[in-house]
């Protein structure tokens, strides 16, 4: 039986196939599905924000930034058996056409920049991506195949 | 020293409550203008929650939601987000807008902006109770509308609180006339060190 597995906001999970993971919602933060397609592992993080040094004093969740979480979500994979990953990521959107003045700036491109250094100091490729633009996505990762599939409203579903 | 909202101690959020109440009040006054009706009231509640808890207010992350948000910035800086089910959103700018745009093909260009001046006007009221009750200064941004997933909206916010704690301010506020309720929902973000200097202002040691 394959079982659906929720990622909140600053959360992720893992799985094996047949499992598949969601994660509702992303605006700016930032979805990352790490796969293994021979062992068929994977696991989804939901980022959201960039960098652990942002982190308030105090702060415990180290899934809530790109950072920490995905060298988090790594070693769980290799714990699990898991060897050579490749990543598919999505979100990283700006969901007001605000300028980029705040604190913040946009964050939703810093996400995504956040993201991409996190994988690359890990050595993890980036084989498919949906980021960026105006709207949220829902994504579900389907560990059987490796999939992702993006949904938005008002706009066609796309598996990547 | 306040350094994030899950330090807030009961006075502080009496405060934040007391802000929200007034503002409140002052949206439905200028509520009253717009519809040029007598807009009632019901007292809002005011929470200092988690994201999960909001969600699920707005009936689930998916659930598609109308947010106008505006910056606030001078000597408080922040973001106040007024937020819209889409049915009430449809509602309230059906008695604003008479256009024959059908409704399954979601807001008209008209609604769209009736609904922004609605953000903007109602916002305006909250970051005025601050205003009003701090004599601080307060410059007020253009309203920013975007119409999508509760979730994907509400990051905004939240990804700003985010970096000073795991919860946000809360307000749920529902107006009534004679013929119409609207439910709405506002989020107010402000720094810390604007939440320590409007505490500071109104004698509470933040």
């Amino acid at each position: 039986m394959s079982e659906l597995k929720k990622v909140g906001i600053s959360d992720y999970a893992v799985a094996r196939a047949p499992d598949v993971i969601v994660t509702y919602a992303l605006g700016s933060c930032v979805g990352i599905c790490l796969y293994d397609n021979a062992k068929k592992i994977g696991g989804l993080s939901h980022i959201m924000l960039p960098d652990s040094s942002m982190a308030p004093r105090g702060e415990t969740n180290r899934m809530k930034f790109a950072d920490t979480a995905v060298a988090d979500i790594t070693r769980d994979l290799k714990n699990m058996g898991a060897g050579r990953l490749t990543a598919k990521i999505a979100g990283g959107a700006q969901m007001f056409a605000t300028p980029a003045t705040g604190a913040m700036g946009n964050i939703g491109e810093r996400n995504v920049k956040a993201v991409k250094a996190a994988l690359a100091a890990l050595r993890i490729p980036i084989i498919a991506e949906d980021t960026g633009r105006d709207y949220g996505r829902t994504v579900f990762f389907d560990v059987a195949t490796g999939i992702m599939k993006v949904q938005s409203i008002g706009r066609s579903t796309h598996e990547l | 020293m306040i350094s994030n909202y899950e330090e807030l101690q009961d006075m502080h959020i009496d405060v934040l409550r007391e802000i929200g109440n007034i503002g409140a009040g002052n949206a439905a006054t200028s509520l009253a203008m717009i519809l040029n009706a007598e807009v009632g009231i019901r007292l809002p509640t005011v929470r200092i929650t988690d994201f999960d808890t909001a969600l699920n207010a707005m009936g689930g992350a998916e659930a598609m939601t109308v947010g106008v948000l505006l910056n606030f910035s001078g000597e408080a800086n922040g973001m106040i987000m007024f937020l819209l089910g889409m049915d009430d959103a449809q509602n309230i700018t059906s008695v604003l807008v008479q256009d024959d745009a059908p409704a399954e093909e979601g807001l008209s260009e008209m609604k769209l902006s009736a609904i922004k001046e609605i953000g903007n006007i109602l916002g305006s009221a909250y970051v005025n109770s601050i205003a009003l009750l701090t004599g601080l200064h307060i410059d007020l941004s253009v309203p920013y509308i975007a119409i999508d997933m509760a979730g994907a909206i509400l990051s905004v916010p939240i990804i700003e609180f985010g970096a000073v704690g795991d919860k946000v301010m809360f307000i749920e506020e529902s107006f009534f006339t004679n013929e119409q309720k609207l439910n709405s929902n506002v989020i107010m973000f402000a720094e810390v060190d604007t939440l320590q200097r409007i505490m500071g202002r109104l004698g509470i040691e933040g």
